[in-house]
């Protein structure tokens, strides 16, 4: 898949299109200056400059990255320090613990959610976000999202809704159970992952 | 009047915040690339759940029975829907009649996930269709033409469905819904004020919608498929035309082995520009649902005519 838009300073970044709301995750990363390229097969994962885990459902991209092969190749590159960035069902494929049912997944992140932790979808909105590192006033929107309910050692919450955590990073994995994808314009979480793409392009082994 | 706003979006609708705009299409958006299924009980509703579907529609007969069964088909049971909420993780959407506003209410007092204002079901009003901005829960509805489509958003509907022939395993109505809806919206591009007010006047829409739409050359909610989708290279040619996810109604489960049905299906409409993958996953799939050839049908069994 041929990669789009961007100002060429780094590689595409992968964004995982096996289902999702892959598409609003290009558009909000090329709005912040890069390109990016669509993951459906083990030939797209070469040479990226960070990857996306999108929303969606994670049952189906459970499925897809078994039956085609994937999982264990994607595995390698969310293992392999570039830049990550998950939203919701992305996030729920990365945590360690998954339950609302148990499932399987990379358990990259010290993390226990609940999948649809908040409710059907009549509970979904736009809450506002306590953060430390966001600006003041930024809101996310929540969508079937998880829950998640511990956070372990090495895990830094980032944002918070209320009591619980929101925005969780351990190294250079970043896990939002909200959706700034869709937030219109530029987005403080976005920015965040983009800064982390064009940073670990600068390294001598990163990048190109 | 709020404006709505989702990555470039941006079109007034009265009486909805930006906020409930945002969740509700970002609801849609959420299912994008995926199939939605038909299932009638639990059992079948977790077949599609463990094949990958990214939601299910639930009701209680699929649309090749309520074509042979005939008699007036209505919103389901609240019982066998709450069954299905509990047995799968994933959306569960629902359908109710043309303007029945009650059902509509049920439904969203139950929660289900996603409304469908559908002509697969009886009409219950055959001059409004529901307000869907006076709802919460997102709305789906079909349309056959740009008009229709424009008509239903400015309803209130949060995604668009082309309608195809429910019921028929004939794709042919869907393909031509989806060229009309497409050719019309690539119709409008390079038209003056004038000519774009016409085209409102015409479509018994705001300016406001069609020039959003002339402008930015697509619909301001995802654009989904229906009717007639049986075999997984009819979903890729859906995809290919332009549509973003994929209903499958009586396809799957009128079909000789569902589960593996169901499943070559989710794979096409991920690999839709793939024909080897495409091969791959049509192999051994056993018999497809038997199809109706909708010239030989008469005009009153048609259900994609419903609807204003």
């Amino acid at each position: 898949m041929a990669s789009k838009a961007g100002d060429g300073d780094t590689l595409p970044v992968g964004v995982l299109a096996l289902q999702g709301d892959f598409v609003d995750h290009e558009a909000a990363l090329q709005r912040h200056g890069l390109c990016t390229r669509q993951v459906r097969t083990v030939a797209d994962l070469n040479a990226l400059g960070g990857l996306v885990l999108p929303g969606g459902e994670s049952t189906t991209m459970l499925k897809l990255l078994d039956v085609d092969g994937l999982w264990e190749p994607l595995g390698a590159v969310l293992r392999s320090g570039l830049p990550v960035f998950a939203t919701c069902a992305g996030m729920i494929l990365l945590a360690e613990q998954v339950e609302n049912p148990v499932q399987r997944s990379y358990a990259l992140l010290p993390i226990t959610v609940v999948r649809n932790g908040y409710g059907r979808q009549f509970h979904s909105g736009t809450f506002a976000l306590n953060s430390a590192v966001l600006p003041a006033g930024t809101s996310g929107t929540f969508i079937r999202a998880p829950r998640i309910t511990r956070v372990g050692m090495g895990c830094d919450v980032l944002a918070s809704r209320g009591d619980d955590p929101v925005l969780v990073q351990k190294g250079p994995i970043m896990a939002a159970c909200f959706h700034p994808e869709l937030q219109p314009g530029s987005n403080p979480v976005v920015a965040r992952f983009v800064a982390a793409v064009r940073k670990h392009a600068m390294l001598p082994a990163g990048g190109a | 009047m709020a404006s709505l706003q989702t990555k470039d979006r941006s079109v007034s609708i009265p009486g909805f915040t930006a906020e409930e705009l945002v969740s509700k299409i970002g609801f849609c958006e959420q299912l994008k690339g995926g199939v939605i299924m038909d299932v009638i009980d639990p059992e079948q509703a977790r077949i599609a759940e463990d094949a990958g579907a990214c939601a299910v529609m639930a009701l209680e007969r699929v649309p090749a029975d309520i074509r042979k069964h005939g008699g007036v088909a209505r919103a389901s049971d609240p019982d066998m829907i709450a069954s299905i909420q509990r047995t799968v993780s994933i959306p569960v959407m629902a359908k109710v009649r043309i303007g029945h506003f009650v059902e509509a209410q049920m439904l969203e007092s139950m929660e289900v996930d996603c409304i469908d204002e559908s002509e697969v079901l009886t009409p219950a009003d055959d001059e409004f269709q529901i307000d869907k901005r006076s709802f919460k829960t997102p709305f789906v509805c079909g349309c056959r033409d740009l008009g229709e489509a424009l008509r239903r958003i400015h309803e209130g509907a949060s995604m668009i469905r082309t309608k195809g022939e429910a019921g028929t395993g004939n794709v042919v109505e869907a393909v031509r819904h989806m060229r009309t809806l497409l050719s019309q919206i690539r119709g409008l591009r390079g038209m003056d004020a004038l000519q774009l007010e016409k085209k409102a006047v015409e479509m018994r829409v705001p300016f406001d919608l069609v020039a959003w739409v002339a402008e930015r050359q697509k619909l301001p909610v995802p654009n989904f498929s229906a009717g007639g989708v049986a075999t997984p290279a009819d979903a890729a040619l859906m995809m290919q035309l332009g549509a973003e996810t994929v209903f499958v109604g009586s396809g799957i489960f009128k079909s000789g082995d569902p589960a593996q049905r169901a499943k070559a299906m989710v794979r096409a409409v991920a690999h839709f520009n793939d024909p080897k993958m495409l091969v791959e996953v049509s192999r051994g799939l056993g018999e497809a649902m038997v199809g109706i050839d909708i010239n030989l049908m008469p005009a009153h069994e048609r259900m994609a005519g419903r609807g204003v």
